[in-house]
């Protein structure tokens, strides 16, 4: 397995120059997700409105894996509908539990497709979906609170 | 100069070598998460499948009979690698288990007797403290209602004895420290601590999971109470670990499992125990795994733990002279030899050390990233996760090289893509 494989271009492009990486203030919910096994962790700001989502920003330590997926998730999901983003973070999780079976589909995850290559490394998926099981988390927060 | 045992030679007795890994020699620096296993532990495991198999301590046939001279031969070697009598050497499933015996057991003792801990009773414990010796206690003071304290660590990664005075007092019911650092690589001395201990009637714990694989070891001399050692870091299987504690102590702490063959005797309301080791090991213990473990004990007792340790002296020495050459590269943890083993623990600036570990992974080299199970002792030093670099009999100064051209490459693989 090459490296270059899993460190795609654009991952590493991410991880440098990372989008909202900038908690903003008077978010709906915040969580804090952990990944106990290394210790990467996130912080999630997440409002919506009308079913749709209106501000995404995160702040985190760990890997380029990790804080590149983040960055991605955060350009992807945003003003997207919630079953919209919640079917988007379906095929992510999909792609990459798939040991590269699945590639992705580039019109609906854009930059997401960079990260099948992780799908081969196992002990890396958990560094990719951190951000997504945050906004997850978050999702459903909202949602306890009929937004 | 600290000499070097003959590496190729030792390295035929561990088949793993053998295999490549990313179509790459294998470079294995990760023995202080746990060690490769030379074929004597495996021929002895096999060995005591294939030939001796049976319940030890039960039954009155032949093989039984040759199940429990297994299993108690094996005690009796852990013994004389520790320097102490046979009885006080304590099988358990791990050096986690170990000390989680020792915290229950003073946890459950009565109120009035000698290990009883109570609410005006201090526990204390370092910053440097793996997570298995350190939250077993922090659960004993939930529990008890004592106070729990540490010592501090130093900037240069070592214990910060300044405040001792405070630290250890009369209310001080137990200390547990680590001999060595997986973190830092930071060997302490002990002799101060257990002096302190003794004149305040504290127990002392040390645990050993990373120096007694290491370092020649004498209880007679530690002054402590217990010491814990895992053995699959020592050469030998998983599923095994050892307690050592003084006789006169085991034999009058109140048993932390309970069940088969710890008891005396036994009625429908209650119960009485046998004095150590068999008080503290219910069930039917893991005698393949003490077995494997005694083999791993007698191939580092044959080839000399002083002889060991002056090896990886001398690979850490070469190492750290190395590694300091990087400019972008920060070693975490003691950078001079006196009081150091062999664990390197560095940060390198604009790589995360999951990508670092995963690029050397492409070259074949294994190394630890994480917080290493000390998350109290990473915070202290404003780091979220290292790399580490650790070294056995088996590696070699070709294994050092390995691993600085391997960051070399890394770096430059990282910033190739800008």
């Amino acid at each position: 397995m090459e490296l270059e494989s899993l460190y795609q271009e654009v991952i590493l492009d991410h991880y440098k120059r990372p989008k909202n990486k900038t908690l903003h203030p008077n978010p709906m919910v915040q969580v804090h997700h952990i990944n106990t096994s290394c210790g990467d962790e996130i912080t999630l700001n997440l409002s919506m409105k009308n079913g749709k989502i209106t501000d995404l920003s995160w702040e985190g330590v760990g890997c380029s894996i990790s804080q590149a997926s983040a960055s991605v998730m955060s350009e992807l999901l945003h003003e997207k509908s919630r079953e919209n983003a919640l079917t988007l973070l379906g095929e992510f999780q999909e792609m990459l539990q798939s040991k590269g079976a699945i590639h992705g589909n580039e019109d609906r995850l854009q930059d997401g497709v960079a990260f099948a290559g992780v799908a081969k490394f196992p002990a890396r998926v958990k560094c990719a979906l951190l951000a997504w099981m945050a906004f997850k988390d978050a999702g459903s927060r909202i949602e306890d609170h009929n937004e | 100069m600290s000499q070097l045992l003959d590496v190729s030679t030792i390295k035929r007795d561990f088949p793993i070598f053998e295999r490549t890994i990313n179509g790459q020699k294998l470079v294995y620096l990760d023995s202080a998460a746990t060690s490769q296993k030379p074929l004597a532990v495996l021929d002895a495991e096999r060995a005591f499948y294939v030939n001796h198999n049976a319940a030890a301590h039960r039954g009155a046939h032949k093989l039984a009979e040759e199940a429990t001279e297994a299993f108690e031969g094996a005690r009796a070697f852990t013994a004389k690698f520790l320097n102490s009598p046979k009885d006080e050497i304590i099988f358990t499933k791990s050096a986690t288990e170990a000390i989680n015996l020792v915290a229950y057991s003073l946890g459950n003792a009565d109120a009035g007797s000698q290990f009883q801990i109570s609410q005006d009773d201090e526990i204390l414990v370092s910053e440097m403290e793996h997570h298995a010796n350190l939250v077993p206690w922090q659960e004993l003071a939930k529990r008890s209602g004592a106070k729990l304290k540490w010592f501090k660590v130093t900037d240069q990664g070592r214990l910060d004895l300044s405040d001792i005075d405070s630290k250890i007092g009369k209310r001080t019911r137990i200390i547990a420290l680590t001999q060595q650092s997986n973190v830092l690589g930071t060997i302490n001395d002990f002799s101060e601590i257990s002096k302190r201990a003794r004149s305040v009637g504290s127990l002392f714990l040390i645990d050993a999971c990373q120096s007694a694989p290491h370092l020649k070891l004498d209880v007679t001399e530690l002054g402590c109470d217990f010491l814990t050692f895992s053995g699959h870091k020592a050469l030998g299987p998983t599923g095994i670990g050892v307690l050592w504690g003084r006789k006169e102590l085991l034999d009058s702490m109140p048993p932390f499992l309970t069940g088969g063959s710890m008891i005396e005797m036994v009625t429908m309301e209650s119960s009485t125990y046998l004095p150590a080791p068999r008080r503290f090991e219910p069930g039917v213990p893991n005698m393949a795994q003490a077995v494997g473990l005694a083999a791993g004990l007698r191939y580092l007792t044959e080839i000399g733990l002083e002889k060991i340790q002056d090896h990886e002296l001398a690979l850490t020495k070469v190492a750290l002279e190395e590694l300091k050459k990087i400019p972008e590269l920060k070693i975490v943890g003691p950078e001079e030899l006196t009081n150091r083993g062999g664990v390197i623990s560095f940060e390198l600036e604009g790589i995360h050390p999951h990508d670092l570990g995963q690029a050397l992974d492409q070259y074949g080299i294994a190394v630890r990233t994480g917080h290493h199970c000390a998350w109290p002792l990473m915070r202290r030093f404003n780091s979220v996760a290292t790399t580490r670099a650790s070294f056995y009999l088996y590696n070699d100064l070709e294994d050092i090289d390995e691993l600085v051209s391997g960051v070399k490459k890394a770096q430059k693989f990282f910033k190739g893509n800008k």
